[in-house]
C-alpha cells in the first residue's frame, strides 16, 4: 500500500487563479440559492419601502427628507453596529437600548450640570459604556449567567439608573454646542465632497491592491470587472448621497441656508470602516467568527474563548455609549425615555434585517447600516404617512418577524444543501 | 526503518482519581512509520493521547522526544516538540473556509492586518503536497465539504506547521469506503514523507492496510509493540481481548485474572 514518496508538487491548482465574470455571477447564484441571501433582502426590501413612499407620500422623496432619515436613524444604527459583535457569538444584549441612555445620561449630568469640557463628557459617556460592557461580559463568560439573563436584569437597572442620574421625571437639556452640533449640524458642501472622495479613493486603492497582489501570487481572484464595478457602485452611491445633501434644504434660504451632508454621516461611515477592518481583517475578528461558528474548536485552536466574550459585550456597550451621545445631541436633552422603548427592538431588528445571524457565526457591520436604513425608513414613510405608533410599532414588529424569519429559513436551507 | 524512535514513552502511569487507567506503559514512534494503536473500548487510547498531547498531566514515566528527555506539561509545549492531534471530532468552524480553519489561533499577519495571501498560498500547497484534489476551492466553507473533505482539511491543518508527529484518534469512524480509502493513503502518505503517523483504529483491516507497527493496549497496560509483518489479524485480535497471544502480549498473572484485579483496585470495599 505504501504509495512512492512524492515530493511536495509545486503549486498545484486547487482553485482555477482567474475566473470570469460569467463564472462569478453563477457562484453568486448558487450561493444564493444554498440559502445565503446575504444583504440582498434588505437591499431589495429598501428598494420596495423607499417607491412605496415615494408614490404614496412624493414628500418622502424631497432632499431635506432624505436628510432627516440620516439623523433619525443614527442613533439606532449605532447601537446595532455594536450589536452585530455580541450577535456573531449568537449571544444578546437586551440592554443596549438603557446603556446608551445610561451613557447619555453621564454625559448630559458632566456637561450641564458640573460644567465640564464637552470633550471630557464624551469620554467620560464612552468608558461608561465600556466599564458596562465589562461587567456585562464578565458575568456571561466568567460567572456563566446566559446572556439572555445578564442583559435583561441590566435592561431594568439600566433603567432605574437613568432615572437615578437624572433625579426623577425632570429632563436635562444639553446646550453644549460641539454636543448639540454632532446630529444637528452639518459639513460645509465642499468637505462633504472632499470627505466623499478620500472615502472612494481609498476605497479602490485597497481593492485594487488587494487584486494586484493576489494575482501577482498566483491566486484566485474575483474578475477585473467585478472588482471594478463594486468600485463604480461605491463611487455612484457616495456621489449621488453627497449631492443629494448638499442641496439647499431650507424653505426660505433668505432666513438660513441649511445644506450639506450631516456630521453624523462620516463619523458613522468611519466607524463602519473601523470596525469592518477589525471584523475582517485582524486576527482579533477571525477568532470572534471562530468563536460564533464552533467554540470548542476555537478553544482547542488555542484561543482565548473568555477573553473574546467579553469583548464582544465592551464593544457593543461602547457603540451604544456612541448611540446614546448622538441621541442626546439630537434631542438636545436626556431624559427618562433616552435609550428607552423602541430603541433595542429597532436596533436588533436592523442588525437581522441586514442579514446578521441570530443563531451566531454569520453578520457583518455592514448589515446594521443595511437595516439601520430600512428601519430608519419605515420610521419616517409611517410618520409622513400619519400613521399612529400603534401602526408603526405593528409594522416594524412585523419586519423583525419577517427577517428573523427569512434568518431561520436560509439555515435551514443552508443546512439541506450542505452550506452550513 | 529508523534506530531512534521519535518519540518513546517508558513506564507512564495515570489514574483518575482511585481507577488507574495506564499502567506502566511504554510506547515508541518511529519518524516515517505508521504505528497503530489499538485496544477495546475504555483501554486507555484516548487517555494514552491526551497525555501525549499535553492534555493530561502524568503520574509517573518518562518522555523521550528524538532522544532527548522532555517534559510536556501543556498542549502549547506539545505543539513546540511538533506533536499534533487530530481529535475525533475534528473541531473545524463550519462558518470559516478551509484557509480560516487551518490558520485558526496562528493566523499569519502583516503587523496588526492578516496576510490572507500568504495563508491561502501556503495552504494550498500543503493540500497539493499532500495530493489531495478533490477540494474545489480552498475558499469553502468548511460547511460545503463531504465528510472525507473535512477529514483532509483537519489533517492538512495538523502537517501545516512542519509537525514531526501526528496523533489521529479514529480519523475513519465515521467515513464511508471511498472515504476512509481515501484518509488512509493519506495517512500512508505523511509516513512516506518521513512524519510519525500514530493511528488509533477499531478496524483491523484499516489497522493492517497502512501501519508498519502494531501497539495493543489492553486494560491500560501495554500487551504489546510489534511490527506489523510479524503478526497476524488473529492474533492482534487476541491481544486484544485477552492481553496475549502464544508468547506475545503480557505475561499470565498467577491465579486471579487481570480483570478481576483491576475490579478490586476499583472497587476496594467489596472483594469476595
Ligand atoms: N477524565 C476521566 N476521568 C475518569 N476516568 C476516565 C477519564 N477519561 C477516561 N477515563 C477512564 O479511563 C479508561 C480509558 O478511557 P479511554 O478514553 O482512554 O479509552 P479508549 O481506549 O480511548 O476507548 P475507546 O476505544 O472507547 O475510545 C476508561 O475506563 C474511562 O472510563
Ligand atoms: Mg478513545
Amino acid at each position: 500500500m505504501s504509495a512512492p514518496t512524492t515530493s511536495p508538487a509545486p503549486q498545484q491548482t486547487i482553485a482555477a487563479p482567474t475566473r470570469t465574470v460569467g463564472e462569478h455571477v453563477r457562484d453568486y447564484v448558487a450561493r444564493l440559492r444554498g440559502g445565503d441571501l446575504g444583504a440582498l433582502p434588505a437591499i431589495l426590501g429598501l428598494l420596495v419601502l423607499c417607491t412605496v413612499f415615494s408614490i404614496v407620500r412624493p414628500a418622502f422623496f424631497s432632499a431635506g427628507n432624505f436628510a432627516n432619515l440620516f439623523t433619525q436613524g443614527a442613533a439606532v444604527t449605532l447601537i446595532a453596529m455594536g450589536l452585530v459583535f455580541v450577535l456573531l457569538l449568537g449571544e444578546i444584549d437586551l440592554s443596549a437600548g438603557f446603556a446608551s441612555g445610561v451613557c447619555a445620561a453621564v454625559l448630559a449630568v458632566l456637561v450641564t450640570l458640573q460644567g465640564l469640557p464637552w470633550y471630557v463628557a464624551l469620554l467620560a459617556a464612552i468608558a461608561t459604556g465600556t466599564l458596562i460592557g465589562f461587567v456585562l461580559g464578565f458575568l456571561v463568560a466568567k460567572i456563566g449567567i446566559p446572556s439572555f439573563v445578564v442583559t435583561l436584569a441590566a435592561f431594568l437597572a439600566f433603567q432605574g439608573i437613568v432615572l437615578l442620574l437624572i433625579k426623577g421625571g425632570t429632563n436635562i437639556s444639553v446646550r453644549d454646542e460641539a454636543l448639540v452640533a454632532i446630529a444637528n449640524r452639518n459639513l460645509p458642501t465642499a468637505l462633504g465632497w472632499a470627505l466623499a472622495a478620500v472615502g472612494v479613493g481609498g476605497y479602490a486603492a485597497v481593492q485594487l491592491l488587494r487584486h494586484r497582489n493576489r494575482s501577482r501570487r498566483g491566486l484566485a481572484t474575483d474578475p477585473t470587472g467585478v472588482v471594478l464595478f463594486r468600485i463604480a457602485a461605491v463611487a455612484v452611491i457616495a456621489g449621488v448621497a453627497v449631492y443629494i445633501l448638499n442641496l439647499e434644504r431650507s424653505i426660505n434660504t433668505l432666513i438660513s441656508s441649511l445644506k450639506g451632508v450631516p456630521i453624523v454621516v462620516p463619523i458613522i461611515v468611519a466607524l463602519l470602516v473601523v470596525w469592518t477592518f477589525v471584523l475582517q481583517r485582524t486576527a482579533y475578528g477571525r477568532h470572534v467568527y471562530a468563536v460564533g461558528g464552533n467554540k470548542e474548536a476555537a478553544r482547542r485552536a488555542g484561543i482565548n474563548v473568555d477573553r473574546i466574550r467579553i469583548s464582544v459585550f465592551v464593544i457593543c456597550s461602547s457603540m451604544a455609549a456612541v448611540g446614546g451621545i448622538v441621541a442626546a445631541s439630537r434631542g438636545n436633552s436626556v431624559d427618562a425615555n433616552t435609550g428607552g422603548s423602541n430603541v433595542l427592538l429597532y436596533a436588533v431588528g436592523a442588525a437581522v434585517i441586514g442579514g446578521t445571524s441570530l443563531f451566531g457565526g454569520k453578520g457583518r457591520v455592514l448589515d446594521a447600516i443595511l437595516g439601520g436604513a430600512v428601519v430608519a425608513v419605515i420610521d419616517n414613510g409611517m410618520g409622513l404617512m400619519d400613521a399612529s405608533s400603534g401602526v408603526k410599532f405593528t409594522v416594524t414588529g412585523s419586519v423583525l418577524l419577517l427577517a428573523a424569519g427569512v434568518d431561520a429559513l436560509s439555515r435551514r436551507r443552508a443546512a439541506a444543501t450542505g452550506n452550513r | 526503518m529508523s534506530a531512534t524512535p521519535l518519540l518513546e514513552l517508558r513506564g507512564i502511569d495515570k489514574s483518575f482519581g482511585p481507577v488507574q487507567v495506564l499502567r506502566n506503559v511504554d510506547f515508541a514512534v518511529y519518524p516515517g512509520e505508521v504505528t497503530a494503536l489499538v485496544g477495546d473500548n475504555g483501554a486507555g487510547k484516548s487517555t494514552l493521547v491526551k497525555c501525549i498531547s499535553g492534555i493530561y498531566p502524568t503520574d509517573g514515566g518518562q518522555f523521550f522526544f528524538e532522544g532527548q528527555p522532555v517534559t510536556v506539561n501543556g498542549p502549547r509545549d506539545a505543539a513546540g516538540l511538533g506533536i499534533e492531534v487530530v481529535y475525533q471530532d475534528l473541531a473545524l468552524c463550519d462558518n470559516l473556509d478551509i484557509v480560516q480553519n487551518m490558520f485558526l489561533g496562528r493566523e499569519k499577519r502583516n503587523g496588526i492586518v492578516l496576510d490572507e495571501a500568504t495563508m491561502e498560498q501556503l495552504a494550498g500547497e500543503t493540500l497539493a503536497g499532500l495530493s489531495v484534489r478533490t477540494v474545489k476551492s480552498l475558499r469553502q466553507h468548511v460547511s460545503s465539504l463531504s465528510g472525507g473533505q473535512r477529514q483532509t482539511v483537519a489533517i492538512a491543518k495538523a502537517v501545516l506547521w512542519n509537525s514531526k508527529l501526528v496523533i489521529l484518534d479514529e480519523p475513519t469512524a465515521a467515513l464511508g469506503v471511498a472515504q476512509t480509502a481515501q484518509v488512509l493513503e493519506l495517512v500512508r502518505r505523511l509516513a512516506d514523507r518521513g512524519l510519525a503517523v500514530v493511528l488509533i483504529s477499531h478496524n483491523m483491516n484499516d489497522v493492517f492496510a497502512v501501519s508498519d507497527r502494531i501497539a495493543a493496549l489492553y486494560l491500560g497496560r501495554m500487551a504489546a509493540q510489534v511490527k506489523a509483518s510479524e503478526i497476524n489479524h488473529s492474533q492482534i485480535v487476541e491481544l486484544i481481548t485477552a492481553g496475549r497471544s502464544g508468547d506475545l502480549g503480557l505475561p499470565p498473572e498467577n491465579g486471579a485474572e487481570n480483570g478481576a484485579e483491576q475490579a478490586v483496585t476499583v472497587t476496594p470495599g467489596a472483594p469476595q
